[in-house]
Protein backbone atom coordinates (compact mmCIF):
# COMPACT_ATOMS: atom_id res chain seq x y z
CA UNK A 1 0.00 0.00 0.00
CA UNK A 2 1.34 3.50 -0.95
CA UNK A 3 2.51 5.58 1.92
CA UNK A 4 1.04 8.24 -0.42
CA UNK A 5 -2.79 9.71 -0.95
CA UNK A 6 -1.78 10.98 -4.04
CA UNK A 7 1.64 11.80 -6.17
CA UNK A 8 2.48 13.46 -9.28
CA UNK A 9 5.76 13.28 -11.44
CA UNK A 10 6.07 15.98 -13.71
CA UNK A 11 2.67 15.79 -15.18
CA UNK A 12 2.14 17.94 -18.39
CA UNK A 13 -1.18 18.51 -20.27
CA UNK A 14 -2.05 21.02 -23.29
CA UNK A 15 -5.25 21.71 -24.68
CA UNK A 16 -3.99 22.73 -28.43
CA UNK A 17 -2.17 25.58 -28.34
CA UNK A 18 -2.22 26.15 -24.08
CA UNK A 19 -0.37 24.74 -21.96
CA UNK A 20 -2.49 23.77 -18.92
CA UNK A 21 0.05 21.64 -16.96
CA UNK A 22 3.71 22.02 -17.37
CA UNK A 23 5.34 19.79 -15.33
CA UNK A 24 3.64 19.37 -12.20
CA UNK A 25 5.16 17.49 -9.30
CA UNK A 26 3.43 17.04 -5.93
CA UNK A 27 2.51 14.39 -3.31
CA UNK A 28 0.85 14.13 -0.47
CA UNK A 29 0.48 11.90 2.54
CA UNK A 30 -2.37 9.59 3.14
CA UNK A 31 -4.66 11.26 5.40
CA UNK A 32 -3.84 14.62 5.10
CA UNK A 33 -5.09 17.51 3.32
CA UNK A 34 -3.20 19.39 0.55
CA UNK A 35 -4.00 22.70 -0.81
CA UNK A 36 -3.56 23.73 -4.07
CA UNK A 37 -3.65 27.27 -4.64
CA UNK A 38 -3.04 29.24 -8.03
CA UNK A 39 -4.71 32.32 -9.65
CA UNK A 40 -7.60 31.18 -12.18
CA UNK A 41 -6.53 29.70 -15.34
CA UNK A 42 -3.29 28.21 -13.38
CA UNK A 43 -4.20 24.78 -13.74
CA UNK A 44 -5.63 23.49 -10.56
CA UNK A 45 -8.77 21.95 -12.48
CA UNK A 46 -6.77 20.19 -14.87
CA UNK A 47 -4.44 19.02 -11.83
CA UNK A 48 -7.70 17.19 -10.36
CA UNK A 49 -9.31 16.14 -13.57
CA UNK A 50 -6.34 14.41 -14.03
CA UNK A 51 -6.06 12.83 -10.60
CA UNK A 52 -9.29 11.95 -10.74
CA UNK A 53 -8.93 9.91 -14.19
CA UNK A 54 -11.37 12.21 -16.48
CA UNK A 55 -8.35 13.44 -18.10
CA UNK A 56 -5.28 11.85 -19.44
CA UNK A 57 -2.31 13.82 -18.96
CA UNK A 58 -0.13 14.29 -22.21
CA UNK A 59 3.32 13.47 -20.10
CA UNK A 60 4.78 12.72 -16.54
CA UNK A 61 2.67 10.21 -14.21
CA UNK A 62 0.42 10.45 -11.47
CA UNK A 63 -1.22 7.30 -8.72
CA UNK A 64 -4.08 7.62 -6.50
CA UNK A 65 -4.08 5.29 -2.96
CA UNK A 66 -1.20 3.66 -4.88
CA UNK A 67 -3.22 3.26 -8.66
CA UNK A 68 -1.57 4.83 -11.81
CA UNK A 69 -4.36 6.62 -12.92
CA UNK A 70 -3.88 5.91 -17.09
CA UNK A 71 -2.78 2.05 -16.14
CA UNK A 72 -5.66 1.62 -13.79
CA UNK A 73 -8.34 4.13 -13.91
CA UNK A 74 -10.88 1.86 -13.02
CA UNK A 75 -9.22 0.50 -9.75
CA UNK A 76 -8.54 4.72 -9.09
CA UNK A 77 -12.56 5.43 -9.65
CA UNK A 78 -13.32 2.52 -7.01
CA UNK A 79 -11.16 5.06 -4.20
CA UNK A 80 -11.76 8.22 -5.06
CA UNK A 81 -14.73 10.88 -5.37
CA UNK A 82 -15.04 14.65 -7.01
CA UNK A 83 -16.64 17.06 -5.71
CA UNK A 84 -16.50 19.55 -8.26
CA UNK A 85 -16.69 23.44 -8.88
CA UNK A 86 -20.34 23.58 -10.11
CA UNK A 87 -22.25 21.37 -8.45
CA UNK A 88 -22.51 17.43 -9.44
CA UNK A 89 -25.69 16.86 -8.24
CA UNK A 90 -29.16 16.58 -10.36
CA UNK A 91 -30.96 19.07 -9.72
CA UNK A 92 -34.68 17.57 -11.05
CA UNK A 93 -34.48 14.83 -8.16
CA UNK A 94 -34.35 15.35 -4.31
CA UNK A 95 -31.79 15.50 -2.18
CA UNK A 96 -32.58 11.55 -0.95
CA UNK A 97 -32.80 10.54 -4.63
CA UNK A 98 -29.16 11.72 -6.00
CA UNK A 99 -27.91 9.82 -2.87
CA UNK A 100 -29.48 6.82 -2.96
CA UNK A 101 -28.96 6.85 -7.00
CA UNK A 102 -25.01 7.12 -6.24
CA UNK A 103 -25.32 4.00 -3.69
CA UNK A 104 -26.80 1.68 -6.09
CA UNK A 105 -24.45 2.96 -8.64
CA UNK A 106 -21.50 1.45 -5.99
CA UNK A 107 -23.27 -1.58 -6.10
CA UNK A 108 -25.01 -1.12 -2.59
CA UNK A 109 -28.45 -2.85 -2.26
CA UNK A 110 -31.50 -0.65 -2.60
CA UNK A 111 -31.91 -0.66 1.08
CA UNK A 112 -28.36 -0.45 2.18
CA UNK A 113 -28.24 2.45 -0.06
CA UNK A 114 -31.01 4.24 1.07
CA UNK A 115 -29.35 3.78 5.02
CA UNK A 116 -26.60 4.92 3.82
CA UNK A 117 -28.36 8.55 2.29
CA UNK A 118 -29.71 8.79 5.67
CA UNK A 119 -26.76 8.27 7.44
CA UNK A 120 -25.06 10.88 5.15
CA UNK A 121 -28.01 13.43 5.10
CA UNK A 122 -28.33 13.74 8.83
CA UNK A 123 -24.49 14.16 8.74
CA UNK A 124 -24.67 17.19 6.73
CA UNK A 125 -28.18 18.76 8.37
CA UNK A 126 -30.35 17.90 5.13
CA UNK A 127 -33.12 15.48 7.11
CA UNK A 128 -35.70 17.76 6.57
CA UNK A 129 -34.62 18.67 2.49
CA UNK A 130 -34.23 15.17 1.92
CA UNK A 131 -37.43 15.16 0.18
CA UNK A 132 -37.49 18.14 -1.89
CA UNK A 133 -36.33 18.71 -5.39
CA UNK A 134 -32.49 19.82 -5.72
CA UNK A 135 -33.86 22.84 -7.57
CA UNK A 136 -34.83 24.55 -4.34
CA UNK A 137 -31.82 24.19 -2.09
CA UNK A 138 -29.95 27.04 -1.16
CA UNK A 139 -26.29 27.29 -2.62
CA UNK A 140 -24.92 26.28 0.98
CA UNK A 141 -27.38 22.93 1.14
CA UNK A 142 -25.72 22.19 -2.64
CA UNK A 143 -22.53 21.88 -1.09
CA UNK A 144 -23.35 19.78 1.48
CA UNK A 145 -25.56 17.87 -0.66
CA UNK A 146 -23.12 17.47 -3.11
CA UNK A 147 -20.13 17.01 -0.47
CA UNK A 148 -22.55 14.20 0.44
CA UNK A 149 -22.81 12.94 -2.40
CA UNK A 150 -19.34 12.22 -2.75
CA UNK A 151 -18.91 9.71 0.78
CA UNK A 152 -21.19 7.71 -0.55
CA UNK A 153 -18.32 5.15 -1.08
CA UNK A 154 -16.51 5.67 1.56
CA UNK A 155 -13.37 6.55 -0.80
CA UNK A 156 -9.88 7.15 0.25
CA UNK A 157 -9.29 10.13 -1.61
CA UNK A 158 -11.05 13.18 -2.48
CA UNK A 159 -10.95 15.92 -4.61
CA UNK A 160 -12.62 19.08 -3.96
CA UNK A 161 -12.62 21.68 -6.72
CA UNK A 162 -12.89 25.03 -5.26
CA UNK A 163 -15.96 23.72 -2.59
CA UNK A 164 -16.36 27.31 -0.77
CA UNK A 165 -16.68 29.22 -4.47
CA UNK A 166 -19.61 31.64 -3.83
CA UNK A 167 -20.66 30.63 -0.55
CA UNK A 168 -20.86 33.34 2.28
CA UNK A 169 -18.42 33.27 5.12
CA UNK A 170 -20.83 31.80 7.78
CA UNK A 171 -21.60 28.94 4.90
CA UNK A 172 -17.74 28.27 4.63
CA UNK A 173 -16.93 28.29 7.90
CA UNK A 174 -19.65 25.41 8.30
CA UNK A 175 -18.20 23.85 5.14
CA UNK A 176 -14.79 23.97 6.31
CA UNK A 177 -16.08 22.25 9.86
CA UNK A 178 -17.11 19.17 7.80
CA UNK A 179 -13.92 19.36 6.10
CA UNK A 180 -12.46 19.16 8.72
CA UNK A 181 -14.30 15.74 9.88
CA UNK A 182 -13.45 14.49 6.63
CA UNK A 183 -9.54 14.81 7.72
CA UNK A 184 -10.79 13.49 10.89
CA UNK A 185 -12.06 10.14 9.33
CA UNK A 186 -8.47 9.54 7.71
CA UNK A 187 -9.29 10.54 3.95
CA UNK A 188 -6.75 12.12 1.49
CA UNK A 189 -8.01 15.59 0.35
CA UNK A 190 -6.76 17.34 -2.48
CA UNK A 191 -8.39 21.07 -2.28
CA UNK A 192 -8.11 23.77 -4.61
CA UNK A 193 -8.85 27.39 -3.61
CA UNK A 194 -7.72 30.70 -4.44
CA UNK A 195 -8.88 31.68 -0.92
CA UNK A 196 -5.52 31.71 0.86
CA UNK A 197 -7.44 31.70 4.16
CA UNK A 198 -8.81 28.49 3.25
CA UNK A 199 -5.53 26.56 2.47
CA UNK A 200 -4.09 28.04 5.57
CA UNK A 201 -7.03 26.77 7.83
CA UNK A 202 -7.81 23.52 5.70
CA UNK A 203 -4.04 22.38 4.57
CA UNK A 204 -1.48 20.34 6.10
CA UNK A 205 0.72 21.43 3.01
CA UNK A 206 0.03 23.72 -0.04
CA UNK A 207 1.49 23.63 -3.13
CA UNK A 208 1.15 26.85 -5.24
CA UNK A 209 0.90 26.59 -8.75
CA UNK A 210 0.81 29.84 -11.47
CA UNK A 211 0.45 29.13 -15.33
CA UNK A 212 0.67 25.37 -15.33
CA UNK A 213 3.96 25.02 -13.17
CA UNK A 214 4.73 24.05 -9.03
CA UNK A 215 6.22 27.08 -8.15
CA UNK A 216 6.17 26.44 -4.12
CA UNK A 217 4.99 24.05 -1.81
CA UNK A 218 5.64 23.25 1.79
CA UNK A 219 3.33 23.41 4.82
CA UNK A 220 1.60 27.53 5.47
CA UNK A 221 4.44 28.02 7.73
CA UNK A 222 6.84 27.11 5.65
CA UNK A 223 5.69 28.97 2.30
CA UNK A 224 5.22 32.17 4.99
CA UNK A 225 9.06 31.79 5.36
CA UNK A 226 10.47 30.70 2.11
CA UNK A 227 9.16 34.25 1.45
CA UNK A 228 11.44 35.24 4.35
CA UNK A 229 10.99 37.97 6.69
CA UNK A 230 8.91 38.84 9.57
CA UNK A 231 6.75 41.74 9.48
CA UNK A 232 6.32 44.24 12.61
CA UNK A 233 3.22 45.92 13.08
CA UNK A 234 2.70 48.69 15.47
CA UNK A 235 -0.66 50.35 16.52
CA UNK A 236 0.00 53.60 18.29
CA UNK A 237 -2.20 55.30 21.24
CA UNK A 238 -1.71 58.98 19.95
CA UNK A 239 -1.42 59.46 16.67
CA UNK A 240 0.51 62.43 17.15
CA UNK A 241 3.74 60.01 18.32
CA UNK A 242 3.49 58.54 14.25
CA UNK A 243 6.23 60.30 13.41
CA UNK A 244 8.26 59.75 15.88
CA UNK A 245 7.82 56.18 15.62
CA UNK A 246 8.01 56.03 12.59
CA UNK A 247 11.60 57.47 13.10
CA UNK A 248 12.52 54.76 15.20
CA UNK A 249 11.15 51.83 12.97
CA UNK A 250 12.75 53.16 10.09
CA UNK A 251 16.43 53.58 12.17
CA UNK A 252 16.14 49.94 13.08
CA UNK A 253 14.73 48.25 10.07
CA UNK A 254 16.26 50.14 7.79
CA UNK A 255 13.29 51.03 5.54
CA UNK A 256 10.80 53.70 6.24
CA UNK A 257 7.37 51.88 7.27
CA UNK A 258 4.35 51.39 5.52
CA UNK A 259 1.22 52.95 7.28
CA UNK A 260 -1.31 50.24 7.20
CA UNK A 261 -4.78 51.00 8.48
CA UNK A 262 -5.54 53.77 11.07
CA UNK A 263 -2.16 54.61 13.04
CA UNK A 264 -0.63 51.22 12.25
CA UNK A 265 2.81 51.16 11.18
CA UNK A 266 4.64 47.77 9.61
CA UNK A 267 7.82 47.36 8.49
CA UNK A 268 9.33 43.91 7.24
CA UNK A 269 12.22 43.03 9.67
CA UNK A 270 15.15 39.97 9.60
CA UNK A 271 14.45 38.50 12.86
CA UNK A 272 13.27 39.22 16.15
CA UNK A 273 16.59 41.07 16.86
CA UNK A 274 14.94 44.55 15.21
CA UNK A 275 11.78 43.65 17.29
CA UNK A 276 13.35 44.22 20.76
CA UNK A 277 15.13 46.76 19.88
CA UNK A 278 11.99 48.69 18.30
CA UNK A 279 10.25 47.83 21.70
CA UNK A 280 12.92 49.11 23.51
CA UNK A 281 13.13 52.47 21.50
CA UNK A 282 9.50 52.95 21.32
CA UNK A 283 9.63 52.52 25.51
CA UNK A 284 12.43 54.87 26.32
CA UNK A 285 10.62 57.70 24.22
CA UNK A 286 7.21 57.05 25.54
CA UNK A 287 5.40 55.74 22.91
CA UNK A 288 2.24 54.40 24.13
CA UNK A 289 1.16 51.33 21.78
CA UNK A 290 -2.51 49.33 21.60
CA UNK A 291 -0.96 46.59 19.71
CA UNK A 292 2.55 45.18 18.88
CA UNK A 293 3.27 42.36 17.03
CA UNK A 294 6.02 40.28 14.78
CA UNK A 295 4.54 37.95 12.45
CA UNK A 296 5.35 35.97 9.63
CA UNK A 297 3.63 37.14 6.17
CA UNK A 298 0.53 36.26 5.74
CA UNK A 299 0.11 33.68 2.94
CA UNK A 300 -1.67 36.22 1.31
CA UNK A 301 1.74 38.72 1.08
CA UNK A 302 3.35 34.71 0.52
CA UNK A 303 1.49 34.26 -2.50
CA UNK A 304 1.96 38.12 -3.77
CA UNK A 305 5.56 37.34 -3.35
CA UNK A 306 5.68 34.11 -5.12
CA UNK A 307 3.52 34.75 -7.98
CA UNK A 308 4.30 38.24 -8.39
CA UNK A 309 0.79 39.17 -8.55
CA UNK A 310 -1.75 39.80 -5.89
CA UNK A 311 -3.66 37.07 -5.07
CA UNK A 312 -7.41 37.28 -6.22
CA UNK B 1 -11.93 2.15 4.02
CA UNK B 2 -11.81 -1.39 2.79
CA UNK B 3 -9.01 -1.43 -0.31
CA UNK B 4 -9.55 -4.45 -2.15
CA UNK B 5 -6.58 -4.85 -4.61
CA UNK B 6 -9.12 -6.11 -7.29
CA UNK B 7 -11.35 -4.38 -8.60
CA UNK B 8 -15.34 -5.48 -8.26
CA UNK B 9 -16.38 -7.67 -11.16
CA UNK B 10 -19.53 -8.44 -11.13
CA UNK B 11 -22.04 -9.71 -13.89
CA UNK B 12 -23.78 -7.16 -15.71
CA UNK B 13 -22.94 -4.41 -13.76
CA UNK B 14 -23.28 -2.14 -16.93
CA UNK B 15 -26.50 -3.25 -17.33
CA UNK B 16 -27.70 -2.61 -13.81
CA UNK B 17 -26.06 0.52 -13.45
CA UNK B 18 -27.56 1.53 -17.01
CA UNK B 19 -31.30 0.75 -15.28
CA UNK B 20 -30.69 2.93 -12.48
CA UNK B 21 -29.76 5.50 -14.56
CA UNK B 22 -32.34 5.07 -16.83
CA UNK B 23 -34.76 5.23 -13.60
CA UNK B 24 -33.02 8.51 -13.16
CA UNK B 25 -34.35 9.86 -16.46
CA UNK B 26 -37.62 8.65 -16.20
CA UNK B 27 -38.52 10.60 -12.54
CA UNK B 28 -37.51 13.11 -14.49
CA UNK B 29 -39.93 12.92 -16.90
CA UNK B 30 -42.63 12.49 -14.91
CA UNK B 31 -42.06 15.62 -13.48
CA UNK B 32 -41.68 17.21 -17.09
CA UNK B 33 -43.52 15.30 -19.71
CA UNK B 34 -42.88 17.99 -22.87
CA UNK B 35 -40.94 15.70 -24.14
CA UNK B 36 -43.44 13.21 -24.23
CA UNK B 37 -46.44 15.32 -25.42
CA UNK B 38 -44.27 16.50 -28.01
CA UNK B 39 -43.03 13.33 -29.28
CA UNK B 40 -46.80 12.62 -30.06
CA UNK B 41 -48.37 15.74 -30.96
CA UNK B 42 -45.90 16.36 -33.55
CA UNK B 43 -46.56 12.99 -35.66
CA UNK B 44 -50.46 13.55 -34.49
CA UNK B 45 -50.46 16.46 -36.09
CA UNK B 46 -48.68 15.99 -39.10
CA UNK B 47 -51.12 12.76 -39.62
CA UNK B 48 -54.06 15.03 -39.15
CA UNK B 49 -52.84 17.75 -41.60
CA UNK B 50 -51.52 15.08 -44.12
CA UNK B 51 -54.96 13.55 -43.90
CA UNK B 52 -57.49 15.86 -44.58
CA UNK B 53 -55.60 17.49 -47.25
CA UNK B 54 -54.01 14.98 -49.10
CA UNK B 55 -56.37 11.91 -48.66
CA UNK B 56 -58.93 12.67 -51.09
CA UNK B 57 -56.27 13.31 -53.45
CA UNK B 58 -53.73 10.60 -53.08
CA UNK B 59 -55.84 7.56 -52.19
CA UNK B 60 -59.66 8.34 -53.02
CA UNK B 61 -60.91 8.87 -49.51
CA UNK B 62 -59.24 9.67 -46.35
CA UNK B 63 -60.32 6.07 -45.10
CA UNK B 64 -57.85 4.83 -47.34
CA UNK B 65 -55.15 6.74 -47.42
CA UNK B 66 -55.25 6.49 -43.31
CA UNK B 67 -54.42 2.89 -43.87
CA UNK B 68 -51.65 3.79 -45.92
CA UNK B 69 -50.21 7.07 -43.86
CA UNK B 70 -50.67 5.42 -40.48
CA UNK B 71 -47.64 3.07 -40.27
CA UNK B 72 -45.37 6.04 -40.92
CA UNK B 73 -46.55 8.23 -38.61
CA UNK B 74 -45.68 5.57 -36.10
CA UNK B 75 -42.38 5.04 -37.28
CA UNK B 76 -41.83 9.18 -37.26
CA UNK B 77 -43.25 9.17 -33.52
CA UNK B 78 -41.12 6.55 -32.41
CA UNK B 79 -38.24 8.05 -33.98
CA UNK B 80 -38.70 12.05 -33.16
CA UNK B 81 -38.64 10.79 -29.38
CA UNK B 82 -35.00 9.84 -29.80
CA UNK B 83 -33.68 12.32 -32.48
CA UNK B 84 -34.69 15.05 -30.27
CA UNK B 85 -35.03 13.94 -26.50
CA UNK B 86 -32.11 11.97 -26.14
CA UNK B 87 -29.51 14.04 -27.43
CA UNK B 88 -30.77 17.35 -26.01
CA UNK B 89 -31.05 15.26 -22.40
CA UNK B 90 -27.65 13.81 -22.45
CA UNK B 91 -25.90 17.32 -24.00
CA UNK B 92 -27.81 18.95 -20.64
CA UNK B 93 -26.25 16.13 -18.23
CA UNK B 94 -22.99 16.48 -20.12
CA UNK B 95 -22.95 20.39 -19.58
CA UNK B 96 -23.59 20.04 -15.73
CA UNK B 97 -21.45 18.40 -12.75
CA UNK B 98 -23.23 15.13 -13.19
CA UNK B 99 -21.23 14.05 -15.86
CA UNK B 100 -17.87 14.49 -14.01
CA UNK B 101 -19.47 12.95 -11.14
CA UNK B 102 -20.33 9.61 -12.91
CA UNK B 103 -17.33 9.72 -15.10
CA UNK B 104 -15.53 9.59 -11.59
CA UNK B 105 -17.79 6.57 -10.31
CA UNK B 106 -16.46 2.64 -11.15
CA UNK B 107 -19.03 2.81 -13.65
CA UNK B 108 -18.90 1.56 -17.03
CA UNK B 109 -18.65 4.31 -19.18
CA UNK B 110 -21.58 2.66 -21.54
CA UNK B 111 -23.91 3.38 -18.12
CA UNK B 112 -24.65 6.71 -18.82
CA UNK B 113 -25.70 7.02 -22.30
CA UNK B 114 -27.18 3.52 -22.18
CA UNK B 115 -29.69 5.11 -19.08
CA UNK B 116 -30.72 7.73 -20.48
CA UNK B 117 -31.72 5.61 -23.96
CA UNK B 118 -33.44 2.74 -21.77
CA UNK B 119 -36.06 5.49 -20.59
CA UNK B 120 -36.45 6.67 -23.98
CA UNK B 121 -37.27 3.48 -24.35
CA UNK B 122 -40.14 3.66 -22.23
CA UNK B 123 -40.93 7.02 -24.04
CA UNK B 124 -41.16 5.76 -27.82
CA UNK B 125 -43.64 3.26 -25.77
CA UNK B 126 -45.99 5.47 -24.28
CA UNK B 127 -45.66 7.47 -27.64
CA UNK B 128 -46.68 4.54 -29.95
CA UNK B 129 -49.16 3.40 -27.50
CA UNK B 130 -50.88 6.72 -27.80
CA UNK B 131 -50.54 6.95 -31.51
CA UNK B 132 -52.14 3.62 -31.84
CA UNK B 133 -54.84 5.20 -29.97
CA UNK B 134 -55.56 8.54 -32.07
CA UNK B 135 -55.14 6.37 -35.44
CA UNK B 136 -58.11 3.87 -33.99
CA UNK B 137 -60.30 6.61 -33.47
CA UNK B 138 -59.21 8.19 -36.60
CA UNK B 139 -60.45 5.10 -38.25
CA UNK B 140 -57.14 3.14 -38.65
CA UNK B 141 -57.78 -0.60 -38.59
CA UNK B 142 -54.98 -2.99 -38.49
CA UNK B 143 -56.05 -6.33 -40.71
CA UNK B 144 -52.47 -8.33 -39.80
CA UNK B 145 -52.63 -10.61 -37.15
CA UNK B 146 -52.11 -9.26 -33.14
CA UNK B 147 -48.69 -10.73 -33.31
CA UNK B 148 -47.52 -8.82 -36.40
CA UNK B 149 -49.13 -5.51 -35.55
CA UNK B 150 -47.13 -6.06 -32.04
CA UNK B 151 -44.28 -6.60 -34.26
CA UNK B 152 -44.75 -3.30 -36.24
CA UNK B 153 -45.14 -1.25 -33.03
CA UNK B 154 -41.69 -3.43 -31.50
CA UNK B 155 -39.81 -2.59 -35.02
CA UNK B 156 -40.94 1.23 -34.91
CA UNK B 157 -39.66 1.40 -31.41
CA UNK B 158 -36.42 -0.74 -32.20
CA UNK B 159 -35.82 1.68 -34.70
CA UNK B 160 -36.04 4.71 -32.36
CA UNK B 161 -33.96 3.00 -30.49
CA UNK B 162 -30.81 2.39 -33.08
CA UNK B 163 -31.34 5.82 -34.23
CA UNK B 164 -31.08 7.70 -31.14
CA UNK B 165 -27.41 6.23 -30.88
CA UNK B 166 -26.72 8.69 -33.51
CA UNK B 167 -28.75 11.51 -31.71
CA UNK B 168 -26.73 10.75 -28.58
CA UNK B 169 -22.79 10.78 -30.52
CA UNK B 170 -23.89 14.19 -31.86
CA UNK B 171 -24.76 15.30 -28.29
CA UNK B 172 -21.35 14.43 -26.86
CA UNK B 173 -19.90 15.89 -29.70
CA UNK B 174 -22.09 19.25 -29.64
CA UNK B 175 -21.03 22.19 -27.58
CA UNK B 176 -24.32 22.98 -26.34
CA UNK B 177 -28.08 21.84 -26.87
CA UNK B 178 -29.03 24.17 -29.20
CA UNK B 179 -26.51 22.76 -31.38
CA UNK B 180 -27.47 19.15 -30.89
CA UNK B 181 -31.64 20.33 -31.91
CA UNK B 182 -30.70 22.49 -34.76
CA UNK B 183 -28.90 19.32 -36.21
CA UNK B 184 -31.75 16.64 -34.85
CA UNK B 185 -33.74 18.91 -37.09
CA UNK B 186 -32.15 19.44 -40.16
CA UNK B 187 -31.97 15.94 -40.20
CA UNK B 188 -35.17 14.94 -39.62
CA UNK B 189 -37.30 16.23 -42.26
CA UNK B 190 -35.40 14.50 -44.90
CA UNK B 191 -34.66 11.47 -42.98
CA UNK B 192 -38.28 10.65 -42.02
CA UNK B 193 -40.50 12.87 -44.68
CA UNK B 194 -37.57 11.88 -47.36
CA UNK B 195 -39.64 8.26 -47.58
CA UNK B 196 -42.83 6.48 -48.47
CA UNK B 197 -44.32 7.91 -45.97
CA UNK B 198 -46.80 9.94 -47.62
CA UNK B 199 -47.48 8.61 -50.67
CA UNK B 200 -45.31 5.40 -52.35
CA UNK B 201 -42.25 6.19 -53.53
CA UNK B 202 -42.83 5.37 -57.23
CA UNK B 203 -44.85 8.58 -57.29
CA UNK B 204 -41.72 11.27 -56.35
CA UNK B 205 -39.58 12.75 -58.69
CA UNK B 206 -36.50 10.66 -59.23
CA UNK B 207 -33.78 12.96 -57.19
CA UNK B 208 -36.30 12.39 -54.39
CA UNK B 209 -37.22 8.44 -54.91
CA UNK B 210 -33.43 7.71 -54.87
CA UNK B 211 -33.07 8.93 -51.82
CA UNK B 212 -36.04 7.23 -50.37
CA UNK B 213 -34.85 4.41 -51.89
CA UNK B 214 -31.43 4.71 -49.71
CA UNK B 215 -33.08 6.35 -46.63
CA UNK B 216 -32.92 3.44 -43.94
CA UNK B 217 -36.29 4.93 -42.40
CA UNK B 218 -38.40 3.78 -45.59
CA UNK B 219 -37.91 0.15 -45.80
CA UNK B 220 -38.43 0.47 -41.45
CA UNK B 221 -41.78 2.22 -42.87
CA UNK B 222 -42.79 -0.42 -45.56
CA UNK B 223 -42.80 -3.38 -43.37
CA UNK B 224 -44.23 -1.66 -40.35
CA UNK B 225 -47.12 -0.97 -43.16
CA UNK B 226 -47.19 -4.21 -44.67
CA UNK B 227 -47.77 -6.08 -41.25
CA UNK B 228 -50.09 -3.47 -40.14
CA UNK B 229 -52.17 -3.95 -43.31
CA UNK B 230 -51.18 -7.97 -43.53
CA UNK B 231 -49.95 -7.64 -46.81
CA UNK B 232 -46.52 -9.60 -47.76
CA UNK B 233 -43.78 -7.35 -46.40
CA UNK B 234 -41.38 -8.71 -48.86
CA UNK B 235 -37.21 -7.81 -48.01
CA UNK B 236 -38.47 -4.66 -46.15
CA UNK B 237 -38.20 -6.65 -42.91
CA UNK B 238 -34.67 -7.68 -43.38
CA UNK B 239 -33.26 -4.41 -44.92
CA UNK B 240 -34.90 -2.93 -41.97
CA UNK B 241 -33.69 -4.83 -39.36
CA UNK B 242 -30.29 -4.64 -40.70
CA UNK B 243 -30.54 -0.73 -40.86
CA UNK B 244 -31.22 -0.90 -37.54
CA UNK B 245 -28.17 -3.00 -36.44
CA UNK B 246 -25.38 -0.84 -38.38
CA UNK B 247 -27.07 2.35 -36.94
CA UNK B 248 -26.23 0.56 -33.63
CA UNK B 249 -23.34 -1.05 -34.22
CA UNK B 250 -21.98 2.35 -35.83
CA UNK B 251 -23.00 4.62 -33.62
CA UNK B 252 -23.15 3.33 -30.32
CA UNK B 253 -19.05 2.35 -29.79
CA UNK B 254 -18.86 5.89 -31.64
CA UNK B 255 -20.50 7.78 -28.56
CA UNK B 256 -19.50 5.72 -26.05
CA UNK B 257 -15.75 5.92 -26.59
CA UNK B 258 -16.33 9.84 -27.32
CA UNK B 259 -18.16 10.15 -24.27
CA UNK B 260 -14.95 8.96 -22.63
CA UNK B 261 -12.40 11.23 -24.02
CA UNK B 262 -14.61 14.29 -23.66
CA UNK B 263 -12.45 17.19 -21.78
Amino acid sequence: MSEYGFEAEGLAKRFGKITALDGVTLAIPRGRVLGLLGPNGAGKTTMIRILATLLRPDGGRASVAGFDVVRHPARVRERIALSGQHTSVDEELTGLANLVMIGQLLDLPRRQARHRAGELLSRFGLDEAAGRLVAGYSGGMRRRLDLAASLVGHPEVIFLDEPSVGLDPGKREELWQLIRGLRADGVTILLTTQYLEEADTLADAIAVIDHGQAIASGTPADLKRQVGGHTIAVRLNDPADTEAAVKILTAVADRIPERSGRHELAVPVAGDAEFFEITARLHDQAIGVSELSLRLPSLDEAFRALTGKAAQ
Amino acid sequence: MTATTQPNVRPLAWLRHSLVLARRSLAKTTRNPGPIINGVVTPALFMICFLYLFGGSVAGSTDAYLQYLFPGILVIGAGLSGMVSTGTNINVDLKNGVTDRFRSLPISRLAPLLGSVLADLVRYLLAVTILFGIGVILGFRVHGSVAAALAAAGLAILFGFCLSWASVFIAVLARDANTVLAVSFITFLPLQFGTSVAAPTETLPGWLQTWAAINPVTPVMDACRALLNGTPVGGSLATALIWCAALFVGFCPLAVSAYGRRQ
